[in-house]
């Protein structure tokens, strides 16, 4: 079906959802649609692993009685099975209790204008090619080097769908968006150590993906990298974050800042609007508008228009991230942010990878974390981690075994340097991050 | 039980689409007729829902259907796989026709070894959802967060949910046979804050299994939630900094189970062994712990969170030795990996839904009990660490390295326990922390039901369990040098 068709039918997937709420009673409601399908396959030594192709679809829909609040969702989109959902998210919300805070958006947060944010850019990969591109990507990382003993194998993923949200308040728009990646994880042995590691590429462009061979490098370069890795003596040491893993730390800032973790008092950065949290140089904002961006949206799950917007200004918490009913709890306004965010940038700094390591002299590079360790009410964090230890500004030898433990708000206070080395590949984008101290515990 | 759940499943999943046994079998045919060496289709059907309260009131629900098929075909170490959310004659081979192209692919084949049946209830075919009224299900919860608040005037939060699935499989496999199972699952949470000068703890604990929602109202078992999360809040308002360093460390019985599921369990799964590529590769018949620790997987336990009659292959489930007094004895295996390595099946081919391919999983890992008592262990230790609860770990099955999360320690001093500290990650070597093992526990117990284990993208309800262990030597990350 053509994607104009597809819409039309989501579409009307939405209207006679809404329409149905209305019937049974329903004082508002709002329903998302989408369809999605897309191919993924894998090689290994050379040769196909898997191959799977996908189509998924699903509707879900809220229903509002009065202050009173229920949901449902189905994978079938069969006449019988709408109706059931809805009348399943009517009964629940028939038995929920009165929330005052519950209920649509304010009509005046609604979209109104959609910007067309260019997501939608299909793959017509067909499965040989796929096949092709995953054993080329593969083969230049087994050949990379011959301590490089084994593979987890290479994978291609194309993806595209089309989502349409509605709601009771006249709302109902809805656009395609692809999304493409390819990866490689390669096993390599020294002495015995088996050590494994994996680089990535995902756009929403396949000409805006890395080529396949030098992902299949990059995760040779770093397996090799970590082979030989020890342990270390528990000691106190500055710590960079590399890119692809400074995200996440980003991550528990964003986490802490949610409306909902804020309104629980679950967060260890509650009431820190307007307050220093980093040093006065960091500047994190949102940017949902980036033409082909993995995390643009021209409107949240609620129908609320995205804006760019600042999350830290000179150090300090300039927004809140924030839902309707989060910022009703509060006593604040939407940021637009139901169902997260929308590209997540940290302005980067002069120094490359190398000149940060330079500039730390001595200390711990990290570049995989383990665990779930992250206590977002206390702030207490504590992770596995593997990376380098660094002498005179040079990697000495690779590391693992190890943990690294703070508090993140100390973490986020003594933050030293950002690098200009930035990740953009996720929704988050940050350079690596230099933190003057952490404890490390080892041997 | 299968009589009754092939009716059921039939009803559910091939009557609305008109289709019959026959159907399945000529679409399976139809990939047979290229040389592949397993086809087969899993139909699923769930139900899930999902009551949350918070500040005091239910303010929401959720209920989900789910209904789709996957269908695959192997060959050697090849999958073709596709699935669906419409089950209907046109999608099945139009799906059939996708997977066979894995066949022109050719494959390594292997003999394939049977594997006996072994049928047994293990949990009964009922909808949880069912089970109690809409009013009942609110009036817990209600009563659960009057119960938490009556208990400590610091409590800030609380946050109750319970969550049902009724699920239904329906497997048909290339030798014609057709594997039914009706599959309940209920869980129950409970989560607060206590807030006491200016100092926030969270402290939460739950449970479930295979059975429905009456389960928490037996033996006042949700009551012992709540009572289980104040106390680990607690216990965290008190708690000082937690020790950095390699260490002694008694893990306490039960969840903490969660370092065997982590630091062995994966590792002995049969598609990284296959391969090559994990910490464990070519060690059967090797010493990998102390004489003093026998690791089983078992996922016919009844009621069990982690059990199942049957994986999602049709296998039926069954007790696997990993470990037997120290010596790595086998792993765990789904049919491909099995056929792969000439080993028989053992019933742990798992996916999340019909969208997903089978891995080789864990079902219930868990340690067999040793000889002394809990305080024994803890009297034995001059200084270290007592880890009574966990959270969540991980595994890199290349390097061996895991971590996991303790929520519940105190430091040990001179035999006895001093005083609580923060949480904090353990790290340490799968292959050798076992090894480290000074004494087991005569204490050993299952988790409550609360374990999910995620692989590959793919998340399935598991088991862990263990006694009380002493390990001489653990990196704990604390930030207390």
């Amino acid at each position: 079906m053509e994607i104009a068709a597809q819409l039309k039918a989501l579409e009307d997937k939405v209207a006679q959802a809404l329409e149905q709420a209305k019937k049974l009673g329903a004082t508002g409601a709002e329903a998302g649609a989408g369809i999605g399908w897309g191919l993924s396959v894998s090689a290994r030594m050379g040769e196909v692993e898997t191959m799977e192709h996908h189509r998924d679809q699903s509707v879900a829909v809220t229903v509002y009685f009065g202050q009173r609040k229920g949901s449902a969702s189905t994978t079938d989109l069969s006449h019988a099975s709408l109706r059931e959902t809805v009348e399943a998210a009517c009964v629940i919300a028939k038995h929920a209790n009165e929330d005052p805070y519950a209920g649509l958006p304010d009509p005046d947060h609604l979209a109104r204008e959609i910007p067309d944010l260019d997501l939608y850019h299909p793959w017509p990969l067909s499965a040989e090619e796929a096949i092709e591109t995953a054993i080329a990507c593969e083969k230049v990382a087994l050949q990379y080097h011959r301590e490089i003993v084994n593979s987890e194998g290479a994978s291609v993923h194309t993806h595209q769908g089309v989502r349409v949200l509605g709601n009771t308040l006249g709302f109902l728009h809805g656009y395609p968006a692809s999304r493409h990646s390819v990866s490689c994880a390669v096993v390599g042995e020294r002495d015995g150590q088996m050590q494994r590691d994996y680089w990535y590429t995902v756009a929403r462009d396949p000409e805006e993906l890395e080529s396949p061979e030098s992902v299949g490098r990059k995760a040779a370069e770093r397996t090799i990298a970590r082979l030989g890795a020890r342990s270390l003596t528990t000691r106190q040491c500055p710590v960079i974050f590399a890119a692809e893993v400074a995200t996440g730390l980003i991550g528990h800032f964003l986490a802490a800042v949610r409306g909902g973790n804020l309104y629980r008092r679950a967060s260890f950065l509650v009431d820190s609007l307007g307050k220093q949290v980093f040093p006065e140089f960091v500047h994190i904002h949102e940017e949902p508008h980036i033409p082909k961006g993995i995390g643009s949206a021209p409107y949240d799950n609620e129908g609320v228009a995205t804006y760019p917007h600042d999350l830290i200004h000179q150090g300090t918490v300039a927004s809140y991230i924030l839902d309707s009913y989060s910022a009703r709890k509060l006593g604040m306004t939407t940021t637009g942010n139901a169902g997260g965010v929308h590209n997540v940038l940290v302005d980067p700094g002069s120094l490359d990878r190398s000149g940060l390591l330079r500039e730390m002299g001595t200390g711990l590079l990290v570049t995989e974390l383990m665990g779930h360790g992250i206590n977002l009410v206390t702030g207490d964090y504590s992770r596995g981690a593997a990376g380098f230890w660094v002498e005179n500004g040079e990697i000495q030898h690779p590391v693992e075994e190890i943990t690294i433990a703070g508090n993140l708000k100390d973490m986020f206070r003594n933050l030293v340097g950002i690098g200009r080395d930035v990740d953009r590949r996720g929704n988050i984008r940050t350079g690596s991050i230099w933190l003057a101290e952490m404890t490390v515990a080892g041997d | 039980m299968t009589t009754d759940a092939l009716t059921i499943a039939r009803r559910t999943l091939l009557a609305p689409a008109e289709l019959e046994d026959r159907h399945l079998q000529q679409v399976i045919g139809t990939i047979l007729s290229a040389p592949v060496d397993l086809a087969d289709i899993y139909l699923q059907f769930a139900r899930s829902e999902s009551w949350v309260l918070e500040d005091g009131i239910v303010k929401q629900g959720h209920h989900s259907i789910e209904r789709g098929f996957g269908i695959r075909a192997v060959c050697g170490d090849k999958t073709g796989f596709a699935y669906s959310d419409v089950i209907a004659l046109d999608t099945l081979r139009e799906a059939a026709a996708n997977v066979r192209a894995i066949a022109r692919h050719p494959g390594n084949h292997r003999q394939a070894i049977p594997c006996p049946n072994r049928p047994k209830t293990l949990y009964p075919a009922v909808d949880p959802l069912h089970s109690l009224t809409n009013e009942d299900k609110i009036a817990l919860l209600r009563r659960l967060d009057e119960l938490a608040r009556r208990s400590d005037p610091r409590v800030e939060q609380v946050i109750v949910s319970l969550a049902g699935t009724y699920e239904i499989v329906l497997i048909a496999t290339q030798d014609g046979a057709l594997h039914a199972d009706i599959r309940p699952l209920v869980r129950l949470n409970v989560s607060v804050i206590l807030h006491a000068d200016g100092r926030r703890e969270r402290g939460s604990a739950g449970g479930g299994g295979r059975t429905d929602y009456r389960y928490f109202l037996e033996e006042n078992r949700a009551e012992t939630y709540v009572d289980e999360a104040l106390h680990q809040a607690r216990v965290n308002l008190e708690a000082r900094e937690a020790p950095a360093g390699t260490m002694t460390v008694v893990l306490g019985a039960g969840w903490p189970g969660v370092l065997l599921h982590e630091a062995v369990g994966h590792g002995l799964e049969g598609d990284f062994n296959r391969k090559g590529t994990s910490a464990f590769s070519g060690r059967i018949g090797q010493r990998v712990a102390s004489p003093l620790c026998t690791v089983v997987d078992d996922g016919s336990l009844p009621g069990r969170r982690g059990s199942l009659h049957i994986d999602d292959e049709g296998t039926p489930t069954g007790h696997t030795v990993l470990i037997e007094n120290g010596i790595l004895k086998g792993y765990l295996q789904d049919l491909q990996n099995a056929r792969l390595m000439n080993a028989a099946p053992t019933g742990n081919g798992r996916r999340e839904s019909y969208a997903y391919p089978p891995l080789p999983r864990m079902t219930n890992t868990y340690m067999l009990a040793g000889d002394h008592t809990p305080e024994e262990i803890i009297a034995s230790v001059d200084r270290g660490l007592y880890a009574k609860n966990f959270g969540g770990g991980q595994v890199d099955i290349t390097s061996g390295k895991f971590v996991f999360s303790a929520s519940e320690a105190y430091w040990i001093e001179n035999g006895r326990i001093s005083h609580p500290v923060k949480g904090a990650t353990l790290i340490g070597n799968g292959p050798d922390v076992l090894t480290r093992v000074s004494l087991v526990g005569n204490d050993l117990a299952l988790d409550p039901g609360v374990g999910t284990c995620g692989k590959d993208g793919q998340s399935v309800p598991v088991g862990v369990g263990q006694p009380t262990l002493r390990v001489d030597g653990l990196t704990v990350g604390g930030t207390h040098l």
